[in-house]
């Protein structure tokens, strides 16, 4: 590349200017809120990702591989903790949502940018609860928190679920953020209908967010009185009932599984409908199947429950609702499909995470239906089909969708672009290594082995060994992401406005984007996706 | 391998285990179908309707079918209400155990299982019962959540502290299967391992009249103590081979002088020992939790005498 004036980034671009580190950690801007969230939700992937190949390990081999079992104990709650509250949630909402949100509306920010700005803060501030609870003598609980152990275990389970508690509130500020933000500061035109599906998605997740949040907050200060005043709400001694707490615990985390999800589906529609050239099919099914699905997700946890002795009356109704919970995901997968129909497909980074999504997702969901039939999910509840089942679903579903964003914005948030040889490579380590660590486990599952085991019997030997290797392969790919992305920051090609000739209005602006998005102020003159109408070539 | 096992399940050996491999066969089957349908058909597209050349033109721009909208919602919807109603039906059989069924009590602790028959026998870790006869378990735990699995047999259920749960199985065959805790429990959650033994039913009932009444007296001391040590749990939780693990190990131990967790020291004797079972927290090694549940009706006089006379020969004099 030859160095000339066009090598470098457009100015002003919010990167740069205003300059210093002050100018960063006092922002109003959505977009460096939203990259202080991707540093820190990558910060703490990576340090999930590094128990999980340390758990796997240690499953390696029959014995002590490489821990005891308490510490083994401690990983697998960490690891599930981490990226649960501290990656997942905030991962596609708070860090790609912030930066992307205003400008696919076509506004200068969200509508609080001190509330939004706070919320980081409230983030960090109970990350680093977690972590204090981490150097503490950390906690052994699974990431469920489920009473009566919780309550009787040693360990730092007070600031792990008080970091919990308060990381909630800036998942709650963000929902509200952002439903202000579609409400009142959509572009003059943009009408309901006109929206990105990514918005669409983001909004559900919003509703979702602000609804469910409140009530894991209540349960994790009951067990945090519980432990410290031993109230006995969970405590049966006095009278209390510790099944209650996995009631409160799964109203919301069942709906938090949408608010992983949802957004990420947005994404997935973002790109399918961009790198097909096609007008994506089905936009109002799709737009509301989300709403759909955040409406009946509250309404399904009892399905984590069907072993817990609840009534059968209870069990039938959960197992019914959580059959219709996975229609609109069908929906939505042969809306995908049918936007590929006679579009112009063409294979770069985001394209591929594209189809990793509806490959893995597809098992994922479908898996879902052996674990809502009632009498199929006794057998395999609590064992390494679950395991499988939300691993497909959390990872190949949304975590691939985030990745597909992470390489569709990546040009726009930068200016620069990754090398795309290096991307194939990561592509097909994660792809290939994800299948052989987390399919060996449906297999584990069905023939009986429970998760959360530190040691298994001798005929699971293989099965885990083979697993274990897959996800060394995995990890290698996300080594592999990481360079390639950080090289394309400060050593890549210029990307110019508009690489992947979409339509949606953060290619409109510069890439990276002014500080207040827009130089001109936008017009709304076609909608997202009016590939039919609106010729609309890459900038090379 | 178990002729009744297939390529995903274990071996079918309860009498419902059969109807939950058939519900589970028919949703892989479906399952598989539209997980080929969905790849191919990306497959296809993709591979079809690739992009020649660098410039693109516009694109079709229908995004609607009503008729196929509706087929591929409606389709599946059949297909889960099958699965539901079929789901339910076998779900109900599971659930509501014969007239006539042999109650035994079940309950779990950290980390193992103690089993109540109905003429008083007791046993650990082992479930002892007749082929062909529908069995009932009432299911609690002593601490925390424990979940009573038996994979061949297709049955789960939670043990609960505070409320009585339900099971019921029927095995077909004699044969030793396996028994697991599911639901996490701690430290010796993996090692919360069972058997659930299956004995003719004129086998078990000759079993279950000496049960409890154990020929123990025709055992020498020792020999009962290594029985009672691999047979009553307490090799979850205890090595004979000098690593500790959840409590102390059994090897060298007897005749030496430990400190207690209160600082004080204590040589293990006849009396330490007998007391550790009776009253485990009573006097908790150093460095270890104080977890270990009472054996206390658990074990005989005899039985305890077994254990002490074991820990004697593993320790050198």
């Amino acid at each position: 590349m030859s160095v000339n004036k066009e090598s470098f980034l457009p100015e002003p671009n919010f990167l740069t200017s205003p300059k210093g580190l002050k100018s960063w950690l006092l922002t109003l801007d959505h977009k460096r809120i939203g990259l202080m969230y991707l540093f820190a939700i990558m910060f703490f992937f990576m340090i999930g990702g590094i128990f999980a190949v340390l758990i796997r390990l240690e499953l390696l081999q029959i014995g002590e591989t490489i821990m005891s079992a308490d510490t083994y104990n401690r990983m697998f709650t960490l690891h599930g903790a981490i990226m649960i509250f501290l990656f997942i949630i905030p991962a596609i909402p708070a860090a790609m949502g912030n930066i992307m949100l205003p400008i696919m509306l076509g506004a200068k920010d969200v509508a609080f940018p001190r509330l939004n700005l706070a919320s980081w803060y409230i983030y960090i501030g109970g990350s680093l609860f977690a972590i204090y609870s981490m150097a503490h003598g950390a906690v052994d609980t699974g990431w469920t928190f489920y009473t009566p152990y919780s309550t009787s275990t040693n360990g730092a389970v007070i600031s792990m679920t008080l970091g919990v508690f308060i990381i909630g509130f800036s998942s709650i500020l963000t929902g509200l953020n952002f439903i202000v933000t579609i409400h009142k500061l959509r572009l003059p035109g943009m009408t309901w209908f006109k929206m990105p599906l990514f918005i669409w998605g983001l909004y559900a997740t919003a509703i979702i967010q602000v609804l469910a949040t409140p009530v894991l907050a209540i349960t994790l200060i009951l067990l945090i009185l519980e432990r410290t005043l031993g109230i006995g709400i969970f405590d049966p001694a006095m009278g209390g009932d510790p099944v209650l707490f996995q009631h409160f615990f799964w109203f919301y985390s069942h709906p938090a599984v949408y608010i992983m999800i949802l957004p990420g589906m947005g994404i997935i529609s973002e790109m399918v409908a961009v790198f097909s050239h096609k007008r994506i099919f089905g936009y109002k099914a799709i737009a509301f199947s989300s709403l759909g699905i955040a409406f009946l997700s509250f309404l399904v946890w009892g399905h984590h429950m069907f072993t817990s002795g609840q009534s059968e009356y209870a069990a039938m109704i959960f197992s019914f609702l959580t059959f219709m919970v996975g229609i609109p995901s069908g929906i939505k997968t042969f809306n995908w499909l049918a936007t590929l129909f006679r579009g112009s497909i063409t294979f770069e980074a985001p394209m591929l995470y594209v189809f990793a999504f509806l490959f893995l997702f597809t098992i994922g969901g479908l898996t879902g239906i052996f674990l809502g039939a009632l009498p199929v999910d006794i057998h395999l509840h609590d064992t390494y089909f679950v395991v499988a089942h939300f691993h497909y679903v959390m990872m190949g579903g949304t975590v691939m969708a985030f990745l597909g964003g992470i390489h569709y914005w990546w040009p726009k948030i930068w200016g620069r672009m990754y090398s795309e040889a290096w991307a194939r490579v990561a592509w097909v380590l994660i792809f290939v290594g994800f299948n052989m660590t987390f399919f060996t486990q449906f297999l584990l599952g069905t023939k009986g082995m429970p998760r959360r085991y530190f040691d298994y019997l001798p005929q699971f030997e293989g099965m885990h060994g083979f697993s274990s290797v897959g996800s060394l392969v995995l990890g290698a790919g996300f080594i592999v992401m990481a360079f390639y992305l950080i090289h394309a920051i400060f050593k890549g090609r210029l990307a110019g406005d508009n690489p992947w000739g979409a339509l949606t209005l953060e290619w409109q602006t510069s890439s990276p984007p002014p500080p207040e998005n827009f130089l001109k102020d936008p017009v709304f003159t076609h909608g997202p996706y009016d590939y039919d109408t609106v010729d609309v070539q890459r900038t090379v | 391998m178990d002729s009744t096992a297939t390529l995903w399940m274990p071996p079918a050996q309860s009498t419902i285990a059969g109807e939950v491999d058939a519900l589970f066969y028919f949703i892989f089957y479906v399952a598989m179908g539209f997980f080929f349908l969905v790849v191919l058909a990306a497959l296809y597209f993709l591979i079809r309707y690739r992009r020649k050349g660098n410039e693109v033109g516009l694109t079709d721009g229908h995004d609607h079918n009503f008729k196929l909208e509706l087929i591929w919602t409606i389709i599946p919807t059949i297909l889960v209400f099958i699965v539901f109603i079929w789901g339910f039906r076998t779900y109900l059989k599971m659930n509501v155990a014969p007239k006539g069924a042999i109650e035994i009590k079940v309950t779990g602790q950290k980390w193992f299982w103690s089993f109540d028959y109905p003429n008083g026998a007791v046993t650990l870790s082992e479930l002892v019962v007749p082929a062909g006869r529908p069995v009932k378990l009432l299911l609690s735990s002593r601490d925390v959540i424990h979940s009573f699995y038996v994979p061949d047999f297709r049955i789960k259920m939670d043990a609960l502290p505070n409320r009585y749960t339900m099971l019921w199985f029927e095995a077909k065959n004699v044969g030793t299967y396996n028994l697991y805790c599911a639901e996490y429990c701690g430290t010796g959650h993996s090692t919360m391992l069972g058997k659930v033994t299956v004995l003719s039913v004129s086998d078990y009932e000759k079993w279950l009249a000496n049960a409890g009444a154990e020929k123990d007296a025709e055992v020498p001391l020792p020999e009962l103590g290594k029985k009672v040590y691999t047979g009553k749990a307490c090799m979850t939780c205890h090595t004979i081979d000098g690593t500790p693990s959840v409590g102390p190990t059994f090897k060298n131990v007897f005749g030496h002088t430990v400190e207690l967790s209160d600082g004080t020291t204590i040589t293990i004797d006849e009396n330490y020992i007998r007391e550790s079972v009776l009253k485990p927290q009573a006097k908790v090694v150093k460095g270890f939790a104080p977890v270990m549940p009472t054996f206390q009706g658990l074990l005989s006089n005899r039985e305890i005498d077994g254990i002490i006379a074991y820990i004697k020969t593993l320790s050198e004099q």
